[in-house]
């Protein structure tokens, strides 16, 4: 059987990618409200749609339904064209696609009833947590099985940022989802870990659920779809390497930052300051590699959006990932710990990097999934990028100037011992910066609705089409 | 598991943490040093044009990632960070692990604060309430640890008693303002229930009566006669329902209500009681601050909540 007859399976990386857009419409829906009840207390109108349980329900949906489905839907994408080769077991990967969908779904449900282990970003009851072991062993098989069979010597870069995600968060989830439940009928559990040691296992994980899922698995995305948009070569190939080994040994050091000054030994604190400020280096290979690629083209910036988010979404990139390493030094810590400098930090990534780097992949891949040569409507995609970027803009500068202002406050004391300003004076003076944020909040889901309608449009007008597997060039077979 | 108190943890990640900055250093090195071919592809491509120059790292790329390293060698010699060995600064965030510091964060900014208030040490409530630097402090610890349930006023709120008046549950004196901030209050009403529905209504109209407040006369009546008689309400709150401090029993007649002066409020009270402790009645606790603020400051609050009503 000749290999180019075939054709690659874009019926999953459909389906990952409109519900990447639907899932990002809820989880910013979630966002907004929760942004509206920090500034109007009276919209926690049921212990369902309280605060307390739709804040990880945002942050679960945004991340693993809206950007887990991107990651899927382009790390499938492209594995197959750079291994020229359709999909490893087309019945596996529709299933990682309904099981992932079915743990969303699972979560929308338990998280807003109030049922969770209390661990950020690994709230989830320890049945559901089973499923997405089983779905993320399934996605390994078929995205390292599709790796195997391919046609080409050398393994493209995108693959190798892919590959360490998907076996670093099997590690993590596993890591940190150690837990016993009293009986097999009860939903709640106990962790195996105990005080410091959980809450070192938690953090471990959690950063780098940012290290590997946000970051690792978004370069993914960057180095595939960077050079094509671009049309150029990747800037530097020794780069990559260099970047790329480095990344992936020193993030998972980093966890321990979350902890600075508490019960955690000081050496723990230290090292994981000081392995956060060696990250500096390796974060930033990423963005000069995707910046320089497209040295020489700057022109094309003018006309086209999918680079303008894929370029802006860089600079985001490079801006949190500087940002990160200087928080985690322990006097700027001392400082910004527990302040709304850290949600400004976190939504600098989520939404200027995460979500812009998905979204310009995204307007590349519907058209070529749907038979078109572009999107519905061109015009849409730039209107979409700006009230994005401005609104990202206005999300992270207020929480940023929040941040600095409620830490100053708290910290400030006078010459008697006393703190100069009470708790409740510091969210006085947060309410114009969160009315702020909501306005940024707002934009920016304004835009993901825009993009729906130029999505459905753009389906609508089209249809489902899977394009004939391509034969490795000739100097590389 | 340990407690990463085990110095073999400590040994073992310090070997591996230091392996690893060193390594990247050399690592670094190595592919700082290859061939390259600047302007030209590594000779693969993917999917018709993903190519990929052989160009070097960027030189200030390179020297950032070089710079940080050293940094971090640097630090580690200074400040604790690899397992056991506590750096030749020997600064440290808090004693732990049996472990003494040289210089204990932690411990000097408990010493320093602790000298921050000696001036006022031992001194009369009476006497802090007339100085006004002493009530400056007061007030802004009041506005740090009282005021969430107080108010910033001290006007109180439904189950917090307004603590700039001159009604006193526990008593007004200096001396029983400190015994309640010191180790806290709890009074207690019983649950009434066993009256039934009617008696009880009797009551709510009696006590809206006594406080000039509307109230239907001939329920008012029977609920004297339930007060003095069947019911236990003058256990606490006396014949004359002027209520009893060392119960917290609050006075009945002085218009003046902790929860709220409505007939269902006062009903819901007599019913179910308060800080009953069974889910049913409402929970209030003013908490035992001297532990946690420490005797200086326990004395300052006491003269500020004093200052209050004895201006």
């Amino acid at each position: 059987m000749s290999e180019t007859q075939t054709t690659y399976n874009y019926k999953v990386v459909r389906q990952f990618a409109v519900m990447t857009v639907i899932w990002g419409i809820v989880g910013m829906l979630v966002g907004v409200i929760i942004a509206a009840q920090l500034i109007w207390p009276d919209l926690n109108l049921a212990p369902w749609l309280s605060y307390g349980r739709l804040r990880p329900l945002h942050t679960n949906a945004v991340i693993f339904a809206f950007g887990g489905c991107a990651l899927f839907a382009t790390s499938y994408y492209s594995v197959q064209r750079t291994c020229h080769t359709r999909i490893f077991c087309d019945w596996l990967a529709g299933f990682t696609f309904w099981g992932w969908q079915l743990v969303i779904l699972l979560a929308a449900v338990t998280l807003p009833l109030g049922f969770t282990v209390g661990k950020e970003y690994a709230e989830l009851q320890w049945p559901i947590k089973i499923l997405i072991t089983v779905v993320w062993v399934s996605y390994a098989i078929v995205f390292f099985g599709t790796l195997v069979k391919r046609k080409v010597a050398h393994i493209y870069v995108s693959n190798w940022f892919f590959g360490a995600m998907i076996i670093a968060v099997a590690l993590l989830h596993l890591g940190n989802s150690a837990v016993i439940p009293p009986s097999f009928d009860s939903l709640a559990s106990y962790p195996v870990y105990a005080g410091v040691q959980d809450a070192m296992v938690q953090w471990w994980y959690g950063h780098n659920a940012v290290g590997f899922f946000l970051t690792a698995g978004f370069l993914g995305i960057m180095y595939y779809f960077v050079p094509k948009q671009a049309g150029r070569p990747v800037y530097s190939y020794r780069l990559s390497v260099v970047h790329f080994w480095a990344l992936i040994f020193t993030y998972m050091w980093a966890g321990p930052h979350h902890l600075h000054y508490t019960a955690l030994p000081d050496w723990t604190q230290t090292l994981g300051m000081l392995f956060s400020l060696i990250l500096l280096a390796p974060s930033w290979g990423g963005m000069i590699n995707g910046i320089m690629t497209l040295s020489g083209a700057w022109h094309k910036l003018r006309d086209d959006p999918v680079l303008k988010f894929l370029i802006t979404s860089l600079s985001f990139y490079g801006m949190s990932t500087f940002e990160g390493p200087m928080m985690s030094v322990k006097s700027v810590n001392a400082l910004s710990h527990y302040t709304d400098w850290g949600i400004g930090h976190v939504h600098s990534g989520a939404l200027g990097w995460v979500a812009m780097v998905s979204i310009g992949a995204l307007y590349y891949l519907l058209p070529r999934l749907f038979g078109r040569q572009q999107m519905y409507s061109v015009k849409l995609m730039t209107t979409h990028f700006w009230i994005a970027t401005i609104g990202i803009v206005l999300y992270a500068a207020s929480m940023w100037i929040a941040g600095v202002m409620q830490g100053l406050m708290w910290r400030a004391v006078n010459a008697d011992g006393t703190l100069t300003y009470s708790f409740v004076e510091s969210v006085n003076s947060s309410y114009i910066f969160w009315q702020i944020r909501l306005i940024g909040g707002l934009m920016f889901f304004v835009g993901m609705l825009i993009m729906a309608y130029n999505m459905f449009m753009t389906i609508a007008e089209g249809r489902s089409e899977d394009s004939p597997v391509l034969a490795p060039s000739a100097q590389h077979a | 598991m340990n407690d990463f108190t085990n110095p073999l943890v400590g040994i073992f990640v310090a070997v591996v943490a230091f392996v690893g900055v060193v390594g990247c250093m050399v690592f670094l090195w190595s592919q700082d040093n290859v061939g390259f071919t600047v302007g030209k592809t590594t000779g693969h491509a993917w999917d018709e044009n993903l190519e990929e120059y052989n160009n070097p790292m960027p030189r200030w790329w390179s020297w950032l990632f070089y710079i940080t390293v050293i940094f971090s060698l640097g630090y580690l010699v200074w400040f604790p960070g690899l397992g056991p060995f506590k750096g030749v600064s020997g600064w440290c965030s808090q004693s732990y692990g049996g472990r003494e510091c040289k210089d204990d964060q932690y411990a000097n900014e408990v010493r320093l604060a602790s000298t921050l208030l000696d001036k006022y040490k031992g001194q009369d409530i009476r006497a802090l309430a007339a100085n006004p630097e002493a009530m400056e402090t007061g007030k802004r610890l009041f506005m740090t640890y009282c005021m969430q349930c107080h108010g910033a006023d001290a006007g109180g709120k439904p189950g917090f008693p307004s603590l700039s008046d001159d009604d006193w549950l526990f008593g007004g004196e200096p001396e029983e303002i400190l015994e309640s901030v010191s180790h806290g209050r709890q009074g207690v009403m019983t649950a009434n229930e066993y009256l039934g529905a009617d008696t009880i209504k009797a009551l709510a109209h009696y006590v809206l009566s006594v406080n000039g407040r509307p109230s239907d006369p001939v329920l008012a009546a029977r609920g004297r006669d339930a007060y003095m008689g069947e019911a236990v309400c003058r256990t606490c709150h006396g014949d004359d329902m002027l209520g009893l401090k060392a119960f917290g029993a609050p006075n009945l007649t002085n218009n003046i209500w902790l929860y709220g002066s409505s007939e269902e409020e006062i009903i819901k009270g007599i019913t179910y009681g308060r800080n009953v402790g069974d889910g049913r009645s409402t929970n209030n606790k003013m908490p035992a601050w001297k532990d946690f603020l420490g005797e200086d400051k326990v004395n300052l609050l006491a003269a500020y909540v004093y200052s209050l009503s004895n201006k």
